[in-house]
């Protein structure tokens, strides 16, 4: 284990994520001769997509999938690099000056670097229903997690809703590995299909389109599908049931639990934080970073490869990974041998050949992200849509604004589960665009840490000088 | 197309917005024009300490005239802006600390202000229980207190426009020039008239000094905060130390806010403060000495906001030296929104009525004039 005190006080490159991406990007640059370390929150590599690859209980292969197990090529080929790999690492600052902030086993160190690759990926895009915040819901993302690092599979009543691919990878996972599943409430609204039918041919060539309904084919075998257009969770304590409608009408299960899922957007704080640009992307309803050809972002010297630059998928990240490693390696080692990135860049336009399908199909209804009346919006300071729709009203411009007037985004999760709700309720009420109204300017610690860490920063020349006298 | 006014205020912060308040209820029409938005930098983002103590003598009758307001601020702004009297207190960490303070509060005293109170060791235990048992006494300013900055810039804002004044956000002024007896104040979204101008643009004010022909020797500081996650409350009056730099202060939601002046590095061109985490290390030492109780604390934001720091730390309100109707209110160097409310009327009577009983000689811009002594 890789303590704060071994780590030097600056590296060519530091890499932000042990995800695909962040993986990717250290083999290549290591292997080219660039002093690389990846800081990895978790206790082993992976990120969300391979979590717990070297370490997972889930021993039959098939319950996971092939896609998951091709994580483990990833990993082996970053260990074997000569990168320097941190897990247990929290990133919790990067400036434009390209300081890190890192704590590994409670100490804190600020670490200097040439040029930072940020591979932080993507978070569940918030699903704000009535009843989202009860005990007994929680997202299929958590439910995927435990599955992957404990192999807890879920029990009781439970009922997955929402669209997207990964809900019905973790409806299909979760049957192979003997869990049950009462039903699946599907929300992707209908009309997307009139909008996604142009991309189907794109995606009908893509390796997605046969995993995909295979995976459909797998879970509608052996579980109900509702369609539905509005939903809540009801429970006083905990969740006792879901309410739904849809063409059938209002219908009500009982449920132990309920698992949320509409999609992944990029996890934008660490770059935000950092100062770099970001856009409106309408076709995924987030805001992406502005990046070049090369994944380089706004801000001299840092990238942002993997989902975090705009959903792509996992083995898409690696290859967005070794393009930024690419450019990374050529401004450090000019002289260095890289791999041709014409290949990689074809590989990579062939993995994100039928995302437009998949994005225009699965984007979430408007009544599931801008939700009406009491619904919790910020989940960390208990503000509601209502509050935040009637504050708009009232003349607040944007969501920095509306950070003092009702505290939403300043919680301990710095606005990762209510950032794009309050500003696509900012955007309804005033009628213009998500771009316009902006985004949470996120303040460092991206991610909380204690005083004691920051007091174990060491203590610098100047400062011993100044107690001494 | 121009439009007119009696006066353009050239900066939102709670200065530029107190200013068109009181100008506005002296019956006046006040234009305020704003970069970004009111309250965007230091008068939205700063610590909230509304603070009398250990004030320079020259702006100790101002910050006196503003406590005045603060403690009616609600029937003045129709917002009470999170202002809360809890008094600050100045935590002598040595002896011969407390007998600097003991001095420093003799010779007010001799000048006729009563409003910083030597304390001992038990009367700082009285107040700040969680205080080190090491500290010795200190000093404090009871009706000293802390409010919610931009919710406090925001009312004087909303309440200036209800009474007549107009405020013009996301607008850039990029030059000053004059017809007569009336400025023309051009900007990003066309040109302003009026006979007088307010200069209130904080960390900018010297560009618009500059126009004058005024230079000032303004630096661009970012002092940085940080908050933590919520506490049990133990806490009430604001703390604030001389030697170590420190401003420490518990908020109604059990949040505490850390201060007290180390510096990011500011980017005032594109609105953007790099922090300083070694500094920010020492306050988590400086607090960790302290606060026992602190250690386990989460910090889970910390930034800076961008204001203008005077080389002799105090700021400029008055007159301009060289344009006729010009009148300055800047570089409040770190400790202007407690200020603010009191300011704004000062400058709302010196332009109405041509003087002000508030002594502010002391803060002329001549100071900084190498021809005028």
């Amino acid at each position: 284990m890789i303590a704060a005190a071994d780590l030097a006080s600056s590296y060519e490159l530091v890499i932000i994520g042990g995800g695909p991406a962040g993986l990717a990007a250290a083999a290549l640059a290591a292997r080219a001769g660039v002093s690389t370390v990846l800081f990895d929150e978790n206790p082993g590599v992976g990120g969300q997509i391979y979590r717990a690859i070297t370490s997972t209980p889930v021993a039959d292969r098939a319950v996971l999938g092939q896609d998951y197990w091709d994580g483990a090529a990833l990993a082996d080929e970053a260990k074997a690099s000569g990168a320097l790999i941190v897990n247990g690492a929290t990133v919790w600052s990067l400036d434009r000056q390209r300081l890190v902030g890192v704590s590994v086993g409670g100490k804190a160190r600020m670490i200097e670097a040439d040029r930072v690759i940020i591979a932080t990926g993507s978070q569940e895009r918030p699903f704000p229903i009535p009843g989202w915040t009860l005990p007994g819901v929680m997202t299929a993302g958590a439910a995927q997690t435990a599955l992957k690092a404990q192999g807890l599979v879920v029990d009781g009543r439970t009922v997955m809703a929402g669209s997207g691919p990964l809900l019905w990878l973790l409806a299909a996972q979760t049957l192979r590995a003997g869990g049950t599943i009462d039903a699946i409430l599907d929300t992707t609204p209908r009309r997307n299909w009139l909008q996604a039918m142009f991309h189907l041919p794109d995606f009908a060539l893509s390796p997605y389109f046969a995993k995909g309904l295979a995976l459909l084919r797998e879970v509608r075998a052996k579980v109900p599908v509702h369609r539905v257009d509005t939903m809540e969770a009801v429970g006083n304590d905990r969740v006792r049931e879901v309410v739904f409608s849809g063409a059938g009408g209002t219908r009500r299960l009982p449920v132990d639990l309920l698992l949320l899922h509409q999609g992944v957007v990029p996890n934008v704080n660490l770059a935000n934080a950092a100062g770099v640009a970001h856009v409106w992307n309408d076709r995924q309803l987030c805001f992406v970073p502005v990046l070049d050809a090369d994944f380089g972002s706004s801000v001299p010297g840092i990238a942002v490869a993997g989902d975090g630059a705009g959903i792509a998928g996992g083995t898409a990240a690696a290859e967005r990974g070794r393009i930024a490693a690419i450019a990374a390696v050529r401004a450090l080692k000019p002289d260095a041998v890289v791999p041709d990135t014409q290949a990689i860049r074809q590989r990579l336009q062939r993995e994100e050949m039928g995302r437009a399908f998949l994005d225009w199909l699965n984007r979430p209804a408007d009544s599931f992200r801008m939700p009406e009346g009491d619904t919790i919006a910020c989940r960390c300071e208990e503000v509601t849509a209502k509050q935040v729709r009637d504050t708009a009203k009232m003349g607040c411009e944007g969501p920095n604004q509306m950070k003092a007037f009702l505290r939403c985004g300043m919680g301990p999760c710095q606005g990762r589960l209510c950032g794009l709700t309050v500003t696509e309720l900012i955007a309804a009420e005033r009628k213009t665009s998500p771009d316009e109204v902006g985004y949470y300017r996120l303040r460092p610690p991206v991610k909380p840490i204690t005083l004691a860490e920051l007091a174990s920063l060491p203590i610098s020349e100047a400062e011993r000088k100044a107690v001494e006298r | 197309m121009t439009r007119t006014a009696d006066v353009v205020i050239i900066g939102g912060g709670i200065h530029g917005c107190s200013t068109a308040l009181h100008l506005a209820l002296r019956g006046l029409k006040p234009i305020l024009i704003e970069k970004d938005y009111a309250g965007r930098h230091a008068s939205g983002v700063n610590a909230g300490g509304v603070r009398q103590l250990a004030r320079d003598l020259h702006e100790i009758p101002l910050s006196i005239s503003s406590m005045d307001i603060w403690e009616r601020i609600e029937e003045l702004v129709g917002d009470d802006c999170g202002f809360e009297s809890h008094g600050t207190v100045l935590v002598a960490e040595s002896e011969a600390e407390l007998a600097g303070f003991r001095e420093r509060v003799d010779d007010l005293n001799l000048r006729g202000f009563g409003h910083e109170e030597l304390i001992d060791a038990a009367e700082l235990r009285r107040l700040v229980p969680a205080v080190s048992d090491r500290c010795p006494g200190g000093v404090v300013s009871r009706r000293d207190g802390a409010a919610d900055p931009f919710r406090t810039t925001q009312a004087f804002r909303r309440r200036a426009v209800e009474k007549g004044a107009e405020v013009v956000e996301g607008v850039t002024v990029t030059g000053l020039s004059r017809n007569g007896a009336t400025w023309q104040v051009e900007t990003s979204a066309g040109i302003f008239e009026a006979p007088k101008i307010v200069n209130a643009a904080g960390a900018w004010a010297d560009r618009i000094a500059a126009m004058l022909g005024e230079p000032v020797p303004l630096a661009v500081v970012a002092p940085m905060l940080m908050v933590t996650s919520r506490l049990p409350a133990f806490i009430q009056p604001v703390v604030i130390l001389r030697g170590r730099k420190l401003s420490f202060k518990q908020l109604g939601n059990g949040t505490v806010v850390i201060g007290g002046g180390h510096l990011a590095t500011p980017w005032r061109d594109s609105n953007e403060t790099v922090l300083d985490w070694h500094k920010l290390a020492i306050s988590a030492r400086t607090v960790w000495e302290l606060f026992p109780a602190m250690h386990e604390a989460t910090v889970v934001r910390a930034w800076a906001g961008i204001e203008a720091y005077m080389p002799d730390g105090i700021p400029v309100v008055g007159r301009s030296s060289t344009s006729e109707g010009v009148f300055h209110q800047f570089g409040f160097s770190t400790h202007g929104f407690q200020l603010g409310p009191g300011t704004g009327a000062v400058m709302a009577e010196l332009i109405a009525t041509g003087s002000t009983n508030t002594p502010i000689d002391g803060l002329r811009i001549e100071r900084f004039s190498t021809k005028d002594p």
